[in-house]
Formats: C-alpha cells, sequence, structure tokens
C-alpha cells in the first residue's frame, strides 16, 4: 500500500478515518539520519500494510504538525491508535525495533 | 558458507568490501539499520578527497554502498546477536538467519556519548539532541546550551550561533580541543558565551527542557541556566559490546588491534572508528578497510591452499 504524504489539511481527516494505527515518520529532506530511516519506513509500510498505515510529514513544509505534536528532534517516528499518540521514536532506529513497537502498541 | 563477513556498513565496511569483493572473495556485509554509520548522519562533508563542493554523508554512504556491490558484495540488514569469531569458521547469529564465514572483519564503528544524566534518555527528542544539524531549526530564536570541548561541540556552536538567539557552549575545561578554525568564528560570534570549567548535573523538564543545572569545577559552585535546548558531543563510545570477551580492547572499550587492523584471533580484523588510534575519519576508516581486506585475502589463502 502507498505511503501517505500527510499535510496540515490532510492530516486530521487522515487521523480520524483511518481504522488501522497511523505512523507517522517526521522528517526534513536536509537531515541525514531522516534519510537513513526513510527507507526502512518504506519497507514498513509495504510489509505491514495489514496491520499500519505509514505516512510522511515533512517538517519544512508543515512546522505546525511538528509543533503540535512536540516534535523537536528529527526523525521522530509517532505511531497513533484511534487517534491518539500510543508510542514514538526519536532517531534512527533498527527495522526490528520498530516492528516490535507497532506489534506491541496495536493489539 | 561466506569467504568474509563484514559487520557494519560505515565507510570502512564498505572499503573493506569493495576491496575484498573486487579480489574475488565471496563476501556478506551486515548492517544494522542503514549504510553510512556516522557519515550517514553528516550533512556536508568536506574533508574526504575527491569532492571540491563537498558531498552530502548519506549520497556518500549510497555511493560506497554501491562501489562494493558492483563487484559482488551482498549487503544484509539485520542486527547482530552473537558472534562465535573463535575457530576456523566464524560465525554470526542475527535477527535474519546464521551467517558463516573464514574470516570476519568487524566495522561496527562508535556512537554518540551520553552525559550520563538521569532523565537524559527520556528527553532525547524533547529537548536533549546528539545532532545540531538535524534538530537546530527547531530552537529559531531560542537558547541552547552545547556540552562539550572537541571538534563536533565547537562546530555544532557554530552552526547553532546562526539559529539561535543565545548558545552557551559548557565544557569541563578552560580552552577548547577543538581545531583553530572553529575558534574564530566562535569567538566573534556576538550570541555565544562560553561557560568554562563547568559540567552539567541535572537536566530539569516538565514536558520538556527548561533549564540545566551546571557545577563549576574551579570555584566548586552550582548555578541554573535556563534553556531551551541541550546538545550533547562529548565524543563517542565505541559499539564493541557484541565481542567484548573475545576481542581485545583497552579500557574506553575500543580495539587494541594495531595498523594492520589484526586482531587476537586470527581471521579477525577491527577497522574503523572502533579501533585504538589517533585520528577517526571516514578517510582513515576506509584506510583500515583496505588494510583488512588485504590481510584477509592472504589469510583465507591460506586457508584454502
Amino acid at each position: 500500500m502507498d505511503l501517505i504524504t500527510l499535510t496540515k489539511d490532510n492530516f486530521n481527516n487522515q487521523l480520524q478515518e483511518e481504522d488501522k494505527p497511523l505512523l507517522v515518520d517526521f522528517w526534513a529532506s536536509w537531515c541525514g539520519p531522516c534519510r537513513m530511516l526513510s527507507p526502512i519506513v518504506d519497507e514498513l509500510a509495504a510489509e505491514m500494510s495489514d496491520s499500519v498505515r505509514v505516512g510522511k510529514v515533512n517538517i519544512d513544509e508543515n512546522p505546525e504538525l511538528a509543533e503540535q505534536f512536540g516534535v523537536m528532534s528529527i526523525p521522530t517516528l509517532i505511531l497513533f491508535k484511534d487517534g491518539e499518540v500510543v508510542a514514538q521514536s526519536v532517531g534512527v532506529q533498527p527495522k526490528a525495533d520498530l516492528i516490535t513497537m507497532i506489534e506491541e502498541n496495536s493489539k | 558458507m561466506e569467504d568474509i563477513l563484514i559487520i557494519g556498513g560505515g565507510p570502512a565496511g564498505y572499503t573493506a568490501a569493495l576491496y575484498c569483493a573486487r579480489a574475488n572473495l565471496k563476501t556478506t556485509l551486515i548492517e544494522k539499520m542503514a549504510p553510512g554509520g556516522q557519515m550517514g548522519t553528516t550533512d556536508q562533508i568536506d574533508n574526504y578527497p575527491g569532492f571540491p563542493e563537498g558531498i552530502n554523508g548519506f549520497d556518500l554512504a549510497l555511493q560506497m554502498q554501491k562501489g562494493a556491490e558492483r563487484f559482488g558484495t551482498q549487503t544484509i540488514f539485520a542486527d547482530v546477536k552473537e558472534l562465535d569469531l573463535q575457530g576456523s569458521i566464524k560465525k554470526a547469529i542475527t535477527s535474519n538467519g546464521v551467517v558463516e564465514a573464514k574470516a570476519v572483519i568487524l566495522a561496527t564503528g562508535a556512537d554518540p556519548r551520553e552525559l550520563g544524566l538521569a532523565n537524559e534518555r527520556s528527553l532525547r527528542g524533547k529537548g536533549v539532541s546528539y545532532c545540531a544539524t538535524c534538530d537546530g531549526m527547531f530552537y529559531r530564536n531560542k537558547t541552547v546550551a552545547i556540552v562539550g570541548g572537541g571538534d563536533t561541540a565547537a562546530a555544532d556552536a557554530v552552526y547553532l550561533a546562526k539559529i539561535a538567539k543565545k548558545v552557551y557552549l559548557i565544557h569541563r575545561r578552560d580552552t577548547l580541543r577543538a581545531s583553530k578554525s572553529y575558534l574564530k568564528p566562535l569567538e566573534s560570534a556576538e550570541n555565544v558565551e562560553f561557560v568554562w570549567n563547568s559540567e552539567v548535573k541535572e537536566i530539569l523538564a516538565e514536558q520538556k527542557v527548561s533549564s540545566i543545572r551546571i557545577f563549576n569545577r574551579v570555584d566548586e559552585t552550582e548555578s541554573e541556566l535556563a534553556v531551551d535546548g541541550l546538545f550533547v558531543a562529548v565524543g563517542n563510545i565505541p559499539n564493541t559490546d557484541l565481542f567484548k570477551g573475545q576481542i581485545e580492547l583497552d579500557k574506553s572499550g575500543y580495539s587494541t588491534a594495531d595498523e594492520t587492523t589484526k586482531t587476537n584471533i586470527d581471521g579477525v580484523y577491527a577497522i574503523g572508528d572502533l579501533r585504538a588510534k589517533p585520528l577517526r575519519q571516514i578517510v582513515t576508516a576506509a584506510s583500515d578497510g583496505a588494510v583488512a581486506a588485504y590481510c584477509a585475502e592472504e589469510y583465507v589463502a591460506q586457508l584454502d591452499k
């Protein structure tokens, strides 16, 4: 399933309408660790499409969203379930750890 | 079975992979996260030759990976749980199966050192950062402190001084260890204040960092600084826990392998930032990789005789 490009205009809708948990990657093009994490997030989106939806927020284009969720370090991944923040991870993380984070918080 | 197993996909690992694969050795490289290691997190690299305009660290990492794979290197993305380096067949137990090889090249690199304060980890992403170029822009017109006295701390201070309203540079001693090229811009920046002979004792925070408690080592007084962000640049810590007890390490955890990169175990080599050496740079990591490949090739040829 495709990655969702999240913006300040579609974020709330996406969050409300999504019945699966939503994993959001806050990133920027100039951030090296974000570029390292990005292919891992892409793989999660492809491999876990049954259990989670994945979206990306470019914080340069959507500073409001970064501010709203208190993102002060990128890359940050935030997992939402039923519209609420249930887990968060900062920095580049091994794929296995992220899978665990998603599985443990999606139940 | 592989001829060569390389653990870690930074510049050391991928240079070793390039040389091994190009020498027709069956080569597999295991990387935990993404190619590049610490290099991959660096925005602009100006001190690796061949790139007169500089190059982005992650771009360079992808180029190094491609170069090694062109000659047949296989990359596996997995976490190595256990390493068995004794004996003539070396074994890596990973999150993605077991890999066996005749020789192993250790290139697991280093990570930024933490201050070791109680709430430091829980405040990561809430005001505590280890990457000024990543997180600097969240502190536009705010007040930040940087801890450290080396090149990274000084470079971070120069960078943050352009964004933040006020920058405190906190260092244990009364002079910086950083190279002179950073000193001028730091001293001329009006919003940079040096806090000498001082250590951070405590991070105060509610939802996010609000201030830090500083201890002055000379007059033994404590004070509080109101800051929005704390950037930690106090050096690195080698990722050698995985083979502690098998490979000889010094008291700081670095491999004691010399310029030949040979460790105390035959057929096992230690390269890059995890090796005790005077200068840890991309170019010295790459150099280690080439030397290890040369020695490993010789070792494997002996075995196969």
